[in-house]
């Protein structure tokens, strides 16, 4: 059974701007952006059958609802994130606190090697790619290769909106791939295309990449992305996916959505 | 030094992800240039590769802008430690494990700086100054007991050498000797050489000095008169040699002979092979040859020619000399010292006919100064190039063909 973290949108708003997607004279609508994360929940819980484990909101960390940044996850093992931005770095300590708390053994990097976890480490079960440049730094990769003794394949974020690699790539469960290509560049597309053959991937129109299509949940072959991407939705279902989309625009005012507001744990 | 280098290290996993042909690509798009070391790639998919990329840039700036663009794909300059240094225990003796230097361009590091080492040289020791500012190559017999040597290989770099602008003979940088190529282009080349290096010298330019270390040979086979003008006509500014080309040439302009033979003759004169010795007499009895040259006892000839153009003439002796002619000097130490101060600002080197003096003037060449040795007896440039000269063009021919040839395509008519 998949278990997910994540964390109640209490404290969620936006207070400063590290991302092309913040304004801070865009407001989030407190209350709709609440019935938001609780509608996606519902999904997971009740469509999916997913186990949801629910950090406690802290107040003055607003994006403590991204636990998808929390770190990354390997069977007991948890290697906690180093935020670039010193605005994220206050939630190392409650994340990695919470990971103690249950019972993983704790992996943490050294201090200037900026690691986003699972929003720029994403793979499928052989080969794992690292999205670097905009936030992670391409050294923590090898650290996490040897550790997991897996192919971690870099790539370089081009496009700032595409911040982190899990904002336009998302690897799905039978082997397909949903991306945005021009978030990479030439070298990157032709490092996917060696390890995904063009008939397993699945490009999205730009119009839908910058509805985060891309920051899509994948279980078994169910997924669970933002509203307002139907060709997305149809490229999933012609490939025998199930889609579950759910409106998410408030998180996208802070640059997040489902995948972002999500951390696996399994 | 006109190239700027960093070696920066990259690993991971930068093969099939382009990683390491991206940054190559921009290390060259930039205008830097590179050389890959120690590549290893990693066995499977897991195991991570590693590359060590020596970048060279024309100017500090570019260095540096091509370091920041490379390091967020994660290739950081390699952690350098500052050169180690040891005192000398005692004069004349290096310490245990001291750096022994190349002919290439080298630099150290200290207080995270990366200093030039002076006047390099192959097989010599580095000492830093009191201060740890400066640098230079010494031989291990000039050091004195307290001197600081570099020790050991870390902080210490060595540069390739940079292909020459000049497309001619020296920009292949090889030394393949054979007797069956022909000669003729890299003759032409040395003289087009010559005769950039003379307006140069003339205009009193740094690296203009023209060098021709050289053996009696060149008297013996006919050379004398080509060298002769080559020096009357300031294509030559240095002359290495030892007491039989001296003794020979000025034995040729007072007795017509060259060890005993005729030079126009072509035969043994009778008495003839006394006649270096009374010329070696003679000078000894003048007290050195520019009195001989300004006296008028000797009229013509290398030495002549020399003394003339004011071209200085280092004299190394050997353990057969005969005499020897004032101005050799004997103390081999003290000679290849001799021949070392006179060393920078040499900016083309010709080795003729002799393989004591092509291999210790080799010795004492940076590799940065195109040279060429010629010699009939291929195991010449071959010894020369064995022993680390390896920039040396090689010329399998005769001495005097090779002056001569030099000197008509420089204007001389005979």
């Amino acid at each position: 059974m998949t278990r997910l973290l994540v964390c109640p949108p209490d404290y969620f708003g936006i207070e400063y701007e590290i991302n092309p997607w913040m304004r801070l004279s865009n407001r989030v609508d407190h209350e709709r952006a609440v019935q938001q994360w609780h509608g996606l929940m519902r999904v997971f819980e009740q469509d999916l059958g997913v186990t949801l484990e629910r950090m406690t909101p802290v107040a003055g960390l607003p994006d403590l609802v991204f636990t998808a940044n929390a770190g990354v996850v390997v069977d007991c093992t948890a290697v906690v994130s180093r935020f670039r931005y010193p605005e994220r770095q206050r939630e190392e300590a409650y994340f990695e606190a919470w990971f103690r708390g249950h019972g993983y053994a704790v992996v943490t990097l050294e201090k200037a090697l900026f690691f986003e976890g699972a929003g720029d480490l994403l793979g499928f079960p052989d080969c794992w790619f690292g999205g670097y440049r905009q936030r992670s730094d391409i050294r923590a990769f090898p650290h996490l290769s040897e550790r997991f003794q897996r192919e971690i394949i870099p790539l370089e974020l081009v496009d700032s909106r595409f911040y982190h690699l899990d904002t336009c790539f998302c690897p799905l469960s039978g082997g397909d791939l949903l991306y945005f290509p021009p978030a990479f560049d030439s070298y990157g597309r032709s490092a996917i295309v060696q390890r995904v053959p063009k008939d397993r991937q699945l490009p999205v129109p730009e119009g839908e990449a910058l509805q985060f299509a891309c920051n899509a949940v994948c279980i078994g072959k169910h997924v669970v992305l933002p509203s307002g991407c139907p060709a997305t939705e149809h490229l999933l279902q012609a490939r025998g996916y199930h889609t579950h989309s759910v409106p998410l625009d408030e998180f996208m005012k802070s640059g997040g959505s489902a995948k972002c507001l999500t951390l696996a744990l399994d | 030094m006109s190239l700027h280098q960093e070696t920066v290290l990259i690993s991971g996993h930068i093969i099939d992800s382009l990683i390491l042909a991206k940054v190559l690509d921009i290390i060259l798009m930039m205008g830097g240039a590179f050389n890959l070391e120690d590549v290893r790639i990693g066995a499977t998919r897991e195991e991570p590769s590693r590359a060590r990329i020596v970048i060279r840039a024309s100017s500090t700036t570019l260095l540096d802008d091509i370091l920041k663009a490379i390091q967020p794909h994660g290739a950081c300059a390699e952690r350098e430690a500052d050169c180690r240094t040891a005192e000398a225990p005692a004069d004349g003796i290096f310490p245990d494990d001291f750096y022994a230097t190349t002919h290439l361009p080298t630099q150290i590091r200290l207080h995270d700086q990366w200093i030039d080492v002076d006047r390099i040289e192959m097989d010599l020791g580095i000492l830093v100054d009191a201060q740890g500012a400066t640098a230079r190559s010494i031989p291990m017999a000039d050091v004195r007991q307290g001197g600081r040597i570099v020790v050991g290989r870390d902080g210490v770099r060595v540069t390739p050498l940079q292909r020459p602008r000049e497309r001619d003979v020296f920009g292949f940088m090889e030394s393949q000797v054979s007797s069956e190529r022909p000669h003729h282009h890299i003759i032409t080349d040395v003289a087009s050489r010559m005769r950039q290096l003379r307006e140069r010298h003339r205009q009193g330019q740094t690296d203009s000095t023209v060098l021709l270390a050289g053996g009696p040979a060149i008297i013996h086979a006919g050379g004398r008169d080509a060298l002769t003008w080559l020096i009357e006509q300031e294509f030559v500014h240095l002359l290495f040699c030892g007491n039989a080309l001296a003794a020979h040439d000025m034995e040729a302009d007072l007795y017509g002979t060259s060890l005993g033979y005729g030079l126009a003759a072509g035969r043994a004169v009778p008495h003839g092979h006394e006649h270096h010795l009374r010329t070696i007499n003679r000078i000894r009895a003048i007290g050195s040859i520019e009195a001989a040259v300004t006296s008028g006892v000797v009229k013509q000839g290398i030495m002549a020619a020399c003394v003339r153009q004011n071209v200085p003439v280092v004299m190394a002796g050997t353990i057969r000399d005969d005499g020897p002619l004032p101005g050799v000097i004997t103390d081999s130490v003290l000679a290849q010292n001799a021949m070392r101060a006179a060393i920078p600002g040499v900016g083309l080197a010709l080795l003729v006919a002799s393989t004591l003096h092509a291999v210790a003037t080799g010795n004492l060449l940076p590799a940065t100064v195109p040279t060429v040795c010629v010699d009939v007896n291929p195991s010449v440039p071959i010894k020369l190039s064995d022993r680390g000269s390896f920039q040396a063009v090689g010329l399998v021919m005769d001495a005097a063909s090779f002056l001569s040839e030099l000197a008509r395509l420089l204007g001389r008519s005979v």
